[in-house]
């Protein structure tokens, strides 16, 4: 008993860092997985880690003009992404490009613009934090933006349920009941998703952020073919996933961590990777178990072949 | 006889710059119960598209009776629905309510009362807490039927409602087709079945690219004018194959 308060919860208990990353993973949990199962359900699932790339060049702006400060690389990081979305919906919309073809453009262009911006700048801009992310030294005002940033998620996605929901479903549908509910459901919805992703910037970095978005999202439509319970299901997934990645990479190296922490991790923070991967084994468990998965899959299809 | 419930002024509709139906001028009166027949790319589900609204026109007018589009319900072809995305048939058919109710009202008791209602209507009751994704491809149709029901739009837009649907079903829908024929709905409907045309549809609209024929079935679907359709559309296509555009399958 001891043994597992110690491996389990005493961490949280003891360690301030801990406690600061357990509340950040909540609030990502919370706020961005949900979007995770709608970007999901609308086959753009890759297109959540397109958007992480498009955010590069407004944070690296945004670092170049004021340094590390949190709130002018938000402002930029959100900046660009939104700049993507509105540049690549437009474009999807009015021509004839599909909206995977659009974005891709826009975020190739977007990611090259951040990279040329690092490299001429010649500052040692801290690349690495971007893309890595430090979920392990997140301060007090990178955790009030977070959790700023996923009650806005969690509030504009109550309020875009409805036609979100049937956007994704039944686009064709929406776009006959008036000219303004189908484009402020979609843009709505990838501002949300912009703001997510910044904000998992900051604690997972811009690779990682994708990962608590889609992998929980993907686990839990293999168990349910409910939208309610599958955004349920998701986000406590991504939670619980999270904390199991927490406790890893403390247990695996937090005497490392603990010296970084002090004065802003230089090297690469290896809890991001850690969650993700845990995410990963509960994909794969779930492919396996769930019941729409592979097994169960397999034996329905001989169950339905037999009966017919 | 009534004002027209549709009317088209040398109505051009296409894609890119790249006319799939010209010059079509008719008036459909209100009440009508229009069959919309033609060969392959003839532009029937152009037109249909134009008239929901989907499509502005290159040239030319559609004039509704009652002004508003909000007067159509449009079902389009089956593919353009995600039926993999978790829904129940209950709430798929719900959405039939979204003119009433939007983003934010409330699906009251009175509201599930008439949802269950149009899933009686259709034999889908026993289906009403599935995910949508277990319908077969008739059920499937039925419940775009149920969510049309609830939808109760004066004008109402069929793109092909029969393609691939058992004879059952399909006498299920026609039977609902004529059931809102006789509350004095206008509807148009693309079919390709000729013979069912003939037996259940007054009125027919034969389109090629243009107007070829529009009246009592009777005096539309006669040999001459069919062949006239064909060698018009296969013409057309000689002339213009960069006009040619795949109809969505």
């Amino acid at each position: 008993m001891s043994t597992l308060y110690g491996l389990l919860v005493a961490p949280f208990v003891d360690v301030d860092f801990m406690r600061r990353a357990l509340a950040g993973l909540l609030a990502l949990s919370l706020g961005a997985t949900p979007m995770g199962v709608f970007l999901l359900l609308r086959r753009m699932s890759l297109m959540g880690d397109a958007m992480s790339h498009a955010i590069l060049p407004g944070a690296a702006l945004g670092y170049l003009a004021s340094g590390l400060s949190l709130g002018v690389m938000t402002a930029g990081g959100i900046a660009a992404g939104l700049l993507v979305v509105f540049a690549a919906g437009l474009v999807a919309r009015a021509s004839n490009l599909e909206e995977d073809a659009s974005l891709a453009a826009f975020y190739l262009l977007s990611l090259a613009a951040g990279i040329t911006i690092v490299s001429l700048s010649g500052h040692d801009v801290d690349l690495m934090h971007v893309l890595f992310g430090s979920v392990m030294t997140l301060g007090d005002d990178a955790l009030l933006l977070i959790a700023a940033i996923s009650s806005l998620s969690l509030a504009g996605l109550a309020l875009l349920f409805r036609p979100l929901a049937l956007e994704c479903f039944d686009s064709a549908f929406l776009r006959g009941h008036g000219r303004y509910a189908s484009p402020v459901a979609y843009y709505g919805f990838m501002i949300l998703v912009v703001f997510d992703l910044v904000a998992g910037f900051h604690s997972l970095g811009t690779l990682m952020a994708v990962g608590i978005m889609i992998l929980p999202a993907a686990s839990a439509r293999l168990w349910t073919r409910n939208l309610a319970p599958m955004l349920a299901l998701a986000a406590a997934l991504a939670f619980v996933c999270g904390v199991a990645g927490l406790l890893l990479s403390y247990h695996a190296g937090h005497g490392a961590l603990e010296v970084e922490h002090e004065h802003g991790a230089s090297e690469i923070d290896p809890a991001g990777a850690a969650i993700v991967l845990v995410c990963g084994l509960v994909y794969f468990a779930s492919l396996l178990a769930a019941p729409g998965g592979l097994l169960a899959q397999r034996w329905l299809a001989r169950r339905k072949h037999l009966s017919s | 006889m009534t004002a027209p419930a549709l009317r088209f002024e040398n109505l051009t509709l296409g894609y890119e710059r790249h006319p799939a139906v010209h010059h079509l001028s008719a008036d459909i009166p209100a009440g009508a119960l229009v069959a919309v027949a033609g060969p392959n790319g003839a532009g029937k589900s152009t037109l249909l598209k134009g008239i929901a609204g989907e499509l502005r026109p290159l040239a030319g007018h559609i004039r509704l009776s009652e002004g508003k589009s909000g007067q159509i319900a449009y079902m389009p072809q089956r593919s353009e629905l995600d039926a993999s995305f978790p829904v129940t048939v209950f709430d798929m058919v719900a959405m039939g309510l979204w003119r009433e109710i939007g983003a934010f009202g409330r699906l009251d008791a009175a509201r599930r009362t008439r949802v269950a209602a149009a899933l009686e209507t259709l034999a889908l009751s026993a289906f009403a807490a599935r995910p949508i994704g277990s319908l077969s491809g008739g059920q499937l149709q039925r419940a775009r039927f149920a969510r049309l029901i609830l939808q109760d739009a004066p004008i109402v837009l069929l793109d092909e409602p029969f393609a691939a649907i058992d004879a059952r079903t399909v006498e299920d829908l026609l039977r609902l087709i004529l059931q809102w024929h006789d509350e004095g709905r206008t509807i148009l409907a693309v079919s390709h079945d000729m013979e069912q045309v003939r037996r259940h549809f007054p009125d027919c609209l034969l389109l090629a690219r243009e107007l070829v024929a529009f009246g009592s079935t009777g005096a539309v679907l006669t040999e001459a004018l069919l062949a006239r359709a064909r060698h018009l559309s296969e013409a057309f296509d000689e002339h213009a194959p960069e006009c040619e555009r795949p109809e969505a399958v």
